[in-house]
Protein backbone atom coordinates (compact mmCIF):
# COMPACT_ATOMS: atom_id res chain seq x y z
CA UNK A 1 0.00 0.00 0.00
CA UNK A 2 1.58 3.58 -0.69
CA UNK A 3 2.52 5.77 1.75
CA UNK A 4 0.17 8.54 0.12
CA UNK A 5 -2.88 6.12 0.48
CA UNK A 6 -2.35 5.05 4.24
CA UNK A 7 -1.72 9.32 5.15
CA UNK A 8 -5.10 9.72 3.38
CA UNK A 9 -6.87 7.09 5.93
CA UNK A 10 -5.13 8.35 8.70
CA UNK A 11 -6.21 11.80 8.29
CA UNK A 12 -9.44 10.10 7.71
CA UNK A 13 -9.43 8.12 10.51
CA UNK A 14 -9.95 4.72 8.95
CA UNK A 15 -6.67 3.29 9.88
CA UNK A 16 -7.71 1.88 12.79
CA UNK A 17 -10.33 0.05 10.65
CA UNK A 18 -8.01 -1.41 7.98
CA UNK A 19 -5.38 -3.07 10.14
CA UNK A 20 -5.71 -5.25 13.13
CA UNK A 21 -3.83 -4.30 15.66
CA UNK A 22 -3.27 -6.22 19.23
CA UNK A 23 -0.79 -5.58 21.93
CA UNK A 24 1.82 -8.67 21.88
CA UNK A 25 3.87 -9.30 24.78
CA UNK A 26 7.35 -11.37 24.18
CA UNK A 27 7.32 -14.40 25.89
CA UNK A 28 6.95 -18.51 26.62
CA UNK A 29 3.57 -19.24 25.71
CA UNK A 30 4.01 -22.35 27.82
CA UNK A 31 4.12 -22.77 31.63
CA UNK A 32 6.31 -25.26 32.93
CA UNK A 33 6.57 -26.90 36.34
CA UNK A 34 9.82 -26.23 38.64
CA UNK A 35 9.61 -29.95 39.75
CA UNK A 36 8.93 -31.50 42.78
CA UNK A 37 12.18 -29.93 44.44
CA UNK A 38 12.78 -26.64 43.29
CA UNK A 39 8.93 -26.56 43.38
CA UNK A 40 8.69 -27.36 47.26
CA UNK A 41 11.22 -24.77 47.97
CA UNK A 42 9.05 -21.99 45.80
CA UNK A 43 6.04 -23.25 47.40
CA UNK A 44 7.22 -22.55 50.92
CA UNK A 45 8.38 -18.90 50.02
CA UNK A 46 4.93 -18.38 49.16
CA UNK A 47 3.85 -19.37 52.66
CA UNK A 48 6.58 -17.55 54.35
CA UNK A 49 8.81 -20.76 55.45
CA UNK A 50 11.82 -21.91 53.98
CA UNK A 51 12.84 -25.67 52.95
CA UNK A 52 16.08 -27.27 52.58
CA UNK A 53 16.70 -31.22 51.74
CA UNK A 54 19.11 -33.53 53.09
CA UNK A 55 22.08 -34.33 50.85
CA UNK A 56 23.79 -38.06 50.89
CA UNK A 57 26.04 -37.02 53.57
CA UNK A 58 22.82 -35.71 55.94
CA UNK A 59 24.16 -32.24 55.41
CA UNK A 60 20.80 -30.00 55.12
CA UNK A 61 20.85 -27.92 51.45
CA UNK A 62 19.08 -24.88 51.36
CA UNK A 63 17.72 -23.64 48.87
CA UNK A 64 17.38 -27.78 48.50
CA UNK A 65 18.90 -29.45 45.47
CA UNK A 66 17.42 -31.88 42.95
CA UNK A 67 20.85 -34.53 42.93
CA UNK A 68 23.38 -34.34 45.21
CA UNK A 69 26.51 -33.67 43.28
CA UNK A 70 29.21 -35.94 44.45
CA UNK A 71 26.56 -39.07 44.69
CA UNK A 72 24.23 -37.79 42.08
CA UNK A 73 21.24 -39.53 44.09
CA UNK A 74 18.09 -37.67 44.13
CA UNK A 75 17.60 -35.97 47.19
CA UNK A 76 13.99 -35.61 48.94
CA UNK A 77 14.12 -35.86 52.29
CA UNK A 78 13.16 -32.28 53.20
CA UNK A 79 13.64 -30.36 56.32
CA UNK A 80 12.55 -26.94 57.20
CA UNK A 81 14.89 -24.36 58.12
CA UNK A 82 14.70 -20.97 60.12
CA UNK A 83 14.29 -17.63 58.09
CA UNK A 84 17.02 -16.21 60.43
CA UNK A 85 20.85 -17.24 60.25
CA UNK A 86 24.24 -15.92 60.04
CA UNK A 87 26.51 -14.65 58.05
CA UNK A 88 29.40 -16.80 56.40
CA UNK A 89 30.56 -14.50 54.01
CA UNK A 90 29.68 -10.84 52.59
CA UNK A 91 30.58 -7.99 49.96
CA UNK A 92 29.59 -4.57 50.42
CA UNK A 93 28.13 -2.80 47.00
CA UNK A 94 29.21 1.01 46.97
CA UNK A 95 27.25 1.05 43.89
CA UNK A 96 24.54 -0.71 43.26
CA UNK A 97 23.84 -1.62 38.88
CA UNK A 98 20.58 -0.82 37.60
CA UNK A 99 19.95 -5.09 37.85
CA UNK A 100 20.38 -5.70 41.01
CA UNK A 101 17.59 -5.90 43.63
CA UNK A 102 18.18 -3.61 45.45
CA UNK A 103 18.82 0.36 44.68
CA UNK A 104 20.71 1.61 47.39
CA UNK A 105 24.29 0.19 48.63
CA UNK A 106 23.86 -3.60 50.23
CA UNK A 107 25.77 -6.50 51.09
CA UNK A 108 25.59 -9.54 49.16
CA UNK A 109 26.10 -12.22 51.62
CA UNK A 110 26.35 -16.34 51.98
CA UNK A 111 23.72 -17.32 54.98
CA UNK A 112 23.57 -20.24 57.02
CA UNK A 113 20.13 -20.20 58.16
CA UNK A 114 19.44 -21.71 61.59
CA UNK A 115 18.85 -25.50 60.56
CA UNK A 116 21.03 -25.68 57.75
CA UNK A 117 24.69 -26.57 57.13
CA UNK A 118 24.95 -25.19 53.55
CA UNK A 119 24.46 -21.09 53.25
CA UNK A 120 22.68 -19.77 50.77
CA UNK A 121 22.82 -16.28 48.38
CA UNK A 122 20.78 -13.84 49.15
CA UNK A 123 21.78 -9.87 50.21
CA UNK A 124 21.48 -7.18 53.26
CA UNK A 125 19.99 -4.18 53.05
CA UNK A 126 21.28 -1.84 56.31
CA UNK A 127 22.06 1.86 57.04
CA UNK A 128 25.08 0.38 59.37
CA UNK A 129 27.06 -1.22 56.69
CA UNK A 130 29.86 -1.82 59.33
CA UNK A 131 27.40 -4.17 61.06
CA UNK A 132 28.27 -6.26 58.09
CA UNK A 133 30.49 -8.42 59.07
CA UNK A 134 31.27 -12.63 59.26
CA UNK A 135 28.77 -14.15 61.84
CA UNK A 136 26.73 -11.13 62.20
CA UNK A 137 22.87 -12.48 62.48
CA UNK A 138 20.73 -11.81 60.27
CA UNK A 139 16.99 -12.19 59.37
CA UNK A 140 14.26 -12.45 56.45
CA UNK A 141 12.32 -9.71 55.60
CA UNK A 142 9.51 -10.90 53.60
CA UNK A 143 7.37 -9.11 50.71
CA UNK A 144 4.07 -8.91 51.68
CA UNK A 145 2.16 -10.95 49.41
CA UNK A 146 4.49 -13.84 48.66
CA UNK A 147 4.07 -15.32 45.25
CA UNK A 148 6.78 -18.69 45.21
CA UNK A 149 10.29 -16.79 44.03
CA UNK A 150 13.24 -16.07 45.52
CA UNK A 151 12.70 -12.19 45.79
CA UNK A 152 9.57 -13.09 48.34
CA UNK A 153 12.47 -12.27 50.55
CA UNK A 154 12.82 -9.00 50.15
CA UNK A 155 15.95 -8.86 51.63
CA UNK A 156 18.14 -9.90 55.08
CA UNK A 157 17.57 -7.02 57.76
CA UNK A 158 20.54 -7.41 60.44
CA UNK A 159 18.94 -8.82 64.09
CA UNK A 160 19.34 -6.41 66.94
CA UNK B 1 48.18 -40.29 23.69
CA UNK B 2 48.52 -42.40 20.59
CA UNK B 3 48.39 -40.17 18.46
CA UNK B 4 51.19 -37.37 18.99
CA UNK B 5 49.08 -33.83 18.77
CA UNK B 6 51.28 -30.72 17.88
CA UNK B 7 50.51 -27.01 18.32
CA UNK B 8 51.63 -25.38 14.76
CA UNK B 9 49.95 -21.92 15.39
CA UNK B 10 48.77 -19.30 17.20
CA UNK B 11 47.70 -15.50 17.18
CA UNK B 12 45.90 -13.43 19.62
CA UNK B 13 44.36 -9.89 18.89
CA UNK B 14 44.92 -7.05 21.09
CA UNK B 15 42.90 -7.01 23.98
CA UNK B 16 40.84 -3.81 23.21
CA UNK B 17 38.83 -2.01 25.73
CA UNK B 18 36.08 -1.43 22.92
CA UNK B 19 36.46 -2.59 19.45
CA UNK B 20 34.34 0.59 18.43
CA UNK B 21 32.19 -0.83 15.29
CA UNK B 22 34.71 -3.73 14.29
CA UNK B 23 32.10 -6.72 14.34
CA UNK B 24 32.68 -10.33 15.48
CA UNK B 25 33.69 -11.45 12.09
CA UNK B 26 35.70 -8.67 11.82
CA UNK B 27 37.26 -9.43 15.41
CA UNK B 28 38.54 -12.83 14.20
CA UNK B 29 39.48 -12.41 10.25
CA UNK B 30 42.64 -11.15 11.23
CA UNK B 31 43.90 -13.95 13.90
CA UNK B 32 42.79 -16.33 11.15
CA UNK B 33 44.93 -15.29 8.69
CA UNK B 34 47.55 -14.76 10.77
CA UNK B 35 47.30 -18.61 11.96
CA UNK B 36 46.36 -19.73 7.93
CA UNK B 37 49.89 -17.70 7.22
CA UNK B 38 52.19 -19.15 10.10
CA UNK B 39 51.20 -22.62 8.54
CA UNK B 40 51.54 -21.75 4.87
CA UNK B 41 47.72 -22.85 4.58
CA UNK B 42 45.25 -20.25 2.17
CA UNK B 43 41.77 -21.15 4.25
CA UNK B 44 39.16 -23.39 6.51
CA UNK B 45 39.48 -25.87 3.74
CA UNK B 46 42.90 -26.83 4.18
CA UNK B 47 42.24 -27.57 7.63
CA UNK B 48 39.63 -31.66 8.25
CA UNK B 49 38.00 -29.71 11.03
CA UNK B 50 37.27 -26.25 12.64
CA UNK B 51 35.70 -25.69 16.30
CA UNK B 52 34.76 -22.47 17.67
CA UNK B 53 34.02 -20.99 21.49
CA UNK B 54 31.80 -18.20 22.00
CA UNK B 55 28.46 -17.00 23.76
CA UNK B 56 25.44 -16.11 22.03
CA UNK B 57 24.74 -14.03 25.13
CA UNK B 58 27.57 -11.68 24.90
CA UNK B 59 26.22 -10.60 21.06
CA UNK B 60 22.29 -11.26 22.77
CA UNK B 61 21.34 -13.13 19.53
CA UNK B 62 20.52 -16.77 19.55
CA UNK B 63 23.13 -18.93 17.32
CA UNK B 64 25.22 -15.70 16.89
CA UNK B 65 28.26 -18.02 16.88
CA UNK B 66 26.33 -19.17 13.41
CA UNK B 67 27.78 -15.52 12.19
CA UNK B 68 31.44 -16.30 12.82
CA UNK B 69 31.35 -18.99 10.17
CA UNK B 70 30.86 -16.42 7.95
CA UNK B 71 34.71 -15.11 8.60
CA UNK B 72 35.91 -19.03 7.44
CA UNK B 73 34.19 -19.00 3.78
CA UNK B 74 32.45 -22.06 4.60
CA UNK B 75 31.59 -22.92 1.19
CA UNK B 76 32.06 -25.56 0.19
CA UNK B 77 31.23 -27.46 3.29
CA UNK B 78 33.77 -28.11 5.80
CA UNK B 79 33.38 -29.92 9.40
CA UNK B 80 32.66 -27.73 11.90
CA UNK B 81 31.44 -27.25 15.29
CA UNK B 82 30.86 -24.77 18.12
CA UNK B 83 31.20 -24.83 22.19
CA UNK B 84 29.21 -22.32 24.05
CA UNK B 85 32.50 -21.78 26.46
CA UNK B 86 35.37 -20.56 25.83
CA UNK B 87 37.81 -21.97 23.13
CA UNK B 88 39.82 -23.99 25.12
CA UNK B 89 37.05 -26.44 25.23
CA UNK B 90 37.02 -25.48 21.40
CA UNK B 91 40.58 -27.29 21.42
CA UNK B 92 39.64 -30.14 23.76
CA UNK B 93 37.22 -30.94 21.07
CA UNK B 94 39.34 -30.82 18.22
CA UNK B 95 42.05 -32.91 20.52
CA UNK B 96 38.99 -35.60 20.68
CA UNK B 97 38.49 -35.29 16.92
CA UNK B 98 42.18 -35.65 15.71
CA UNK B 99 42.25 -38.60 18.60
CA UNK B 100 39.47 -40.60 16.96
CA UNK B 101 41.23 -40.47 13.51
CA UNK B 102 38.54 -38.27 12.51
CA UNK B 103 41.12 -35.56 11.26
CA UNK B 104 44.75 -34.83 10.96
CA UNK B 105 44.43 -31.01 11.52
CA UNK B 106 42.24 -28.20 13.04
CA UNK B 107 41.53 -24.74 13.45
CA UNK B 108 39.93 -23.32 16.55
CA UNK B 109 39.03 -20.00 17.16
CA UNK B 110 37.27 -18.06 19.69
CA UNK B 111 36.17 -14.68 20.05
CA UNK B 112 34.01 -12.08 22.32
CA UNK B 113 32.63 -8.07 21.62
CA UNK B 114 32.15 -8.17 25.55
CA UNK B 115 31.87 -3.85 25.83
CA UNK B 116 28.52 -3.55 24.70
CA UNK B 117 26.91 -4.99 27.35
CA UNK B 118 27.47 -5.30 31.52
CA UNK B 119 29.16 -8.47 31.30
CA UNK B 120 29.47 -8.86 34.87
CA UNK B 121 25.37 -8.89 35.15
CA UNK B 122 25.36 -10.94 31.66
CA UNK B 123 27.56 -13.69 33.19
CA UNK B 124 24.64 -13.78 36.32
CA UNK B 125 22.72 -15.32 33.94
CA UNK B 126 24.63 -18.43 33.36
CA UNK B 127 23.92 -19.16 37.20
CA UNK B 128 21.36 -21.55 38.63
CA UNK B 129 17.61 -20.20 37.39
CA UNK B 130 15.30 -19.80 40.15
CA UNK B 131 17.74 -19.67 43.07
CA UNK B 132 20.43 -17.14 41.78
CA UNK B 133 19.82 -16.02 38.35
CA UNK B 134 16.89 -14.18 39.70
CA UNK B 135 18.67 -12.04 42.06
CA UNK B 136 21.23 -11.14 39.40
CA UNK B 137 24.54 -11.21 41.27
CA UNK B 138 27.40 -10.39 39.13
CA UNK B 139 30.45 -12.10 38.89
CA UNK B 140 32.52 -9.70 40.38
CA UNK B 141 30.35 -9.58 43.77
CA UNK B 142 30.44 -13.61 43.78
CA UNK B 143 34.23 -12.98 43.29
CA UNK B 144 34.10 -11.17 46.41
CA UNK B 145 32.34 -13.54 48.52
CA UNK B 146 35.32 -15.56 47.17
CA UNK B 147 38.08 -13.43 48.38
CA UNK B 148 36.37 -12.68 51.56
CA UNK B 149 35.88 -16.22 52.90
CA UNK B 150 40.11 -16.68 51.92
CA UNK B 151 40.72 -13.13 53.95
CA UNK B 152 38.15 -14.31 56.59
CA UNK B 153 40.38 -17.80 57.38
CA UNK B 154 43.70 -15.67 57.06
CA UNK B 155 44.99 -18.20 53.45
CA UNK B 156 45.35 -14.74 51.75
CA UNK B 157 45.82 -11.19 52.98
CA UNK B 158 45.01 -8.37 50.63
CA UNK B 159 48.77 -7.27 50.10
CA UNK B 160 48.87 -11.07 48.38
CA UNK B 161 46.23 -9.99 46.16
CA UNK B 162 48.01 -6.84 45.48
CA UNK B 163 51.28 -8.20 44.47
CA UNK B 164 49.48 -10.21 42.25
CA UNK B 165 47.93 -7.42 40.27
CA UNK B 166 51.45 -6.04 40.32
CA UNK B 167 53.20 -8.97 38.65
CA UNK B 168 50.27 -9.06 36.25
CA UNK B 169 51.01 -5.23 34.78
CA UNK B 170 54.67 -5.78 35.31
CA UNK B 171 54.59 -8.66 32.91
CA UNK B 172 52.72 -7.19 30.94
CA UNK B 173 54.62 -4.26 29.83
CA UNK B 174 56.16 -6.63 27.17
CA UNK B 175 53.23 -8.16 25.69
CA UNK B 176 51.77 -6.05 22.98
CA UNK B 177 48.44 -7.32 23.17
CA UNK B 178 47.94 -6.29 26.53
CA UNK B 179 45.34 -4.00 28.02
CA UNK B 180 47.25 -2.95 31.05
CA UNK B 181 50.57 -2.98 32.06
CA UNK B 182 52.90 -0.53 34.01
CA UNK B 183 54.93 -0.28 37.24
CA UNK B 184 52.79 -0.68 40.09
CA UNK B 185 53.84 -0.85 43.50
CA UNK B 186 51.43 -3.20 45.96
CA UNK B 187 51.32 0.19 48.53
CA UNK B 188 50.44 2.28 45.44
CA UNK B 189 47.52 -0.70 44.54
CA UNK B 190 46.54 -0.86 48.01
CA UNK B 191 45.39 3.03 48.12
CA UNK B 192 43.37 2.38 45.81
CA UNK B 193 39.35 2.91 46.84
CA UNK B 194 37.57 -0.20 47.18
CA UNK B 195 35.22 -1.30 44.50
CA UNK B 196 33.30 -4.53 45.50
CA UNK B 197 34.50 -4.88 48.99
CA UNK B 198 37.54 -6.23 49.39
CA UNK B 199 38.18 -6.57 45.55
CA UNK B 200 39.52 -3.33 44.19
CA UNK B 201 39.31 -2.56 40.56
CA UNK B 202 42.75 -3.79 39.95
CA UNK B 203 41.81 -7.19 40.98
CA UNK B 204 39.31 -7.30 38.44
CA UNK B 205 40.09 -8.37 35.02
CA UNK B 206 38.99 -6.04 32.71
CA UNK B 207 36.51 -6.42 29.75
CA UNK B 208 38.07 -6.72 26.68
CA UNK B 209 37.16 -7.36 23.05
CA UNK B 210 39.29 -9.74 20.53
CA UNK B 211 39.66 -12.90 19.12
CA UNK B 212 42.34 -15.21 19.16
CA UNK B 213 42.93 -18.46 17.02
CA UNK B 214 45.09 -21.68 16.78
CA UNK B 215 45.79 -24.49 14.48
CA UNK B 216 47.10 -28.09 15.77
CA UNK B 217 47.70 -31.12 13.90
CA UNK B 218 48.98 -34.68 13.89
CA UNK B 219 52.80 -34.62 14.23
CA UNK B 220 52.81 -36.52 10.96
CA UNK B 221 51.34 -33.16 9.55
CA UNK B 222 53.27 -30.44 11.29
CA UNK B 223 56.60 -32.36 9.54
CA UNK B 224 54.64 -32.48 6.02
CA UNK B 225 53.90 -28.37 6.61
CA UNK B 226 57.85 -27.71 7.91
CA UNK B 227 56.91 -25.77 11.00
CA UNK B 228 57.67 -25.46 14.67
CA UNK B 229 55.61 -27.25 17.11
CA UNK B 230 54.96 -27.94 20.43
CA UNK B 231 54.04 -30.98 21.69
CA UNK B 232 50.12 -31.16 23.55
CA UNK B 233 50.83 -33.92 26.02
CA UNK B 234 47.81 -34.09 27.74
CA UNK B 235 44.64 -32.02 28.24
CA UNK B 236 41.28 -32.43 30.62
CA UNK B 237 38.61 -30.79 32.95
CA UNK B 238 36.56 -31.27 35.78
CA UNK B 239 33.66 -29.25 37.03
CA UNK B 240 32.29 -28.66 39.75
CA UNK B 241 28.55 -28.03 41.28
CA UNK B 242 26.72 -24.53 40.45
CA UNK B 243 25.48 -24.75 43.47
CA UNK B 244 28.68 -22.26 45.35
CA UNK B 245 27.43 -23.36 48.80
CA UNK B 246 28.52 -26.85 48.70
CA UNK B 247 31.68 -26.04 47.00
CA UNK B 248 34.90 -25.16 49.29
CA UNK B 249 35.73 -21.85 47.47
CA UNK B 250 38.88 -21.32 49.32
CA UNK B 251 40.27 -23.90 47.05
CA UNK B 252 39.98 -25.44 43.65
CA UNK B 253 39.17 -29.03 43.92
CA UNK B 254 38.51 -29.51 40.71
CA UNK B 255 41.94 -28.11 39.40
CA UNK B 256 43.37 -30.43 41.91
CA UNK B 257 41.42 -33.61 40.00
CA UNK B 258 42.55 -32.31 36.67
CA UNK B 259 46.21 -32.24 38.14
CA UNK B 260 46.09 -35.94 39.42
CA UNK B 261 44.76 -37.02 36.02
CA UNK B 262 47.42 -35.49 33.91
CA UNK B 263 49.99 -36.10 36.70
CA UNK B 264 51.11 -32.57 35.20
CA UNK B 265 54.67 -33.14 37.32
CA UNK B 266 54.64 -29.64 38.53
CA UNK B 267 58.58 -29.49 39.47
CA UNK B 268 59.49 -29.55 35.89
CA UNK B 269 57.42 -26.58 34.75
CA UNK B 270 59.17 -24.03 32.86
CA UNK B 271 56.00 -21.70 32.72
CA UNK B 272 52.31 -21.66 33.86
CA UNK B 273 49.63 -19.38 31.93
CA UNK B 274 46.70 -19.27 34.31
CA UNK B 275 43.64 -17.85 33.70
CA UNK B 276 42.61 -16.76 36.85
CA UNK B 277 40.04 -13.28 36.46
CA UNK B 278 40.32 -12.40 40.08
CA UNK B 279 43.94 -11.70 41.71
CA UNK B 280 43.10 -14.05 44.69
CA UNK B 281 42.07 -16.41 42.32
CA UNK B 282 45.40 -16.88 40.92
CA UNK B 283 46.64 -17.56 44.68
CA UNK B 284 44.02 -20.38 44.66
CA UNK B 285 45.27 -21.99 41.28
CA UNK B 286 48.84 -22.02 42.36
CA UNK B 287 48.57 -23.70 45.38
CA UNK B 288 45.71 -26.17 44.30
CA UNK B 289 48.36 -26.59 41.09
CA UNK B 290 51.60 -26.83 44.05
CA UNK B 291 53.57 -24.64 41.55
CA UNK B 292 56.89 -24.59 42.77
CA UNK B 293 58.80 -20.93 42.96
CA UNK B 294 61.15 -22.24 39.75
CA UNK B 295 58.10 -21.56 37.88
CA UNK B 296 57.44 -18.85 36.08
CA UNK B 297 53.68 -18.06 36.44
CA UNK B 298 51.61 -15.92 33.82
CA UNK B 299 54.85 -14.84 31.83
CA UNK B 300 51.93 -12.96 29.24
CA UNK B 301 50.54 -10.63 32.41
CA UNK B 302 47.42 -12.89 32.25
CA UNK B 303 43.57 -12.08 32.24
CA UNK B 304 44.51 -9.32 34.36
CA UNK B 305 46.21 -7.51 31.84
CA UNK B 306 43.47 -8.23 29.02
CA UNK B 307 40.40 -10.70 29.42
CA UNK B 308 39.29 -11.91 26.18
CA UNK B 309 36.02 -13.64 27.10
CA UNK B 310 35.79 -17.39 25.40
CA UNK B 311 39.22 -16.43 23.88
CA UNK B 312 41.05 -16.25 27.35
CA UNK B 313 42.01 -20.04 28.12
CA UNK B 314 42.50 -20.64 24.13
CA UNK B 315 45.33 -17.87 24.48
CA UNK B 316 46.92 -19.16 27.92
CA UNK B 317 47.59 -22.33 25.93
CA UNK B 318 48.95 -19.92 22.60
CA UNK B 319 51.07 -18.20 25.07
CA UNK B 320 52.48 -21.61 26.18
CA UNK B 321 53.05 -22.22 23.00
CA UNK B 322 54.88 -19.27 21.58
CA UNK B 323 57.56 -19.50 24.66
CA UNK B 324 58.17 -23.52 23.78
CA UNK B 325 58.70 -22.56 19.87
CA UNK B 326 60.68 -19.68 20.91
CA UNK B 327 62.80 -21.70 22.90
CA UNK B 328 62.10 -19.87 26.70
CA UNK B 329 60.78 -22.91 28.11
CA UNK B 330 60.47 -26.55 27.24
CA UNK B 331 57.84 -27.47 29.25
CA UNK B 332 54.41 -25.61 30.30
CA UNK B 333 51.62 -25.71 31.63
CA UNK B 334 47.85 -23.56 30.45
CA UNK B 335 45.13 -23.44 32.54
CA UNK B 336 41.54 -22.24 31.59
CA UNK B 337 38.20 -21.33 33.73
CA UNK B 338 34.86 -20.93 33.07
CA UNK B 339 31.84 -20.48 35.26
CA UNK B 340 31.44 -18.73 38.71
CA UNK B 341 34.46 -18.50 40.79
CA UNK B 342 36.26 -21.09 39.34
CA UNK B 343 33.77 -23.62 39.40
CA UNK B 344 35.48 -25.66 35.75
CA UNK B 345 38.45 -25.61 35.16
CA UNK B 346 40.80 -27.42 32.36
CA UNK B 347 44.98 -27.83 32.40
CA UNK B 348 46.45 -28.64 28.89
CA UNK B 349 50.85 -29.45 29.24
CA UNK B 350 53.00 -28.67 26.24
CA UNK B 351 56.68 -29.80 25.47
CA UNK B 352 59.05 -28.97 23.34
CA UNK B 353 58.50 -31.16 20.22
Amino acid sequence: MSILLVQFLRVEGLVEDLFLQKEYELGFTYTRSTGPVVGKFLTGLKNKKIFGNRGSDGRVIVPPMEYDPETFQPLNDFVQVSDAGMIESWCWVAEPRPAHPSAVPFAWVMIKLDGADISMIHHVVTDEPSRVVTGARVKASWIDQPVGLISDIRYFVLEK
Amino acid sequence: MDIDICIVAFSQSACLAQAGAANEVELIMPELEAVYRQVGISNAQDVDFVCSGSCDYLQGAAFAFVSGVDALGAVPPIQESHVEMDAAWALYEAVLKIRMGHAESALVYGFSKSSPGELPIVLSQQLDPYYLAPQWIDSISLAALQARLMLDRGIIELSDMAAVVASSRRCAIENKKAQLSGQFSVSDLLKEPEYVSPLRRADCSPISDGASAMIICTKSKAEEWNVPFARLVGIDHRIETHNLGMRDLTTSHSTRLVAEALSIHSDSLDIAELYAPFSHQQLILEKSLELRPETDINPSGGVLAGNLMMASGLSRVGEVFDRIVDGKASRGLAHATSGPCLQHNLLAILERG
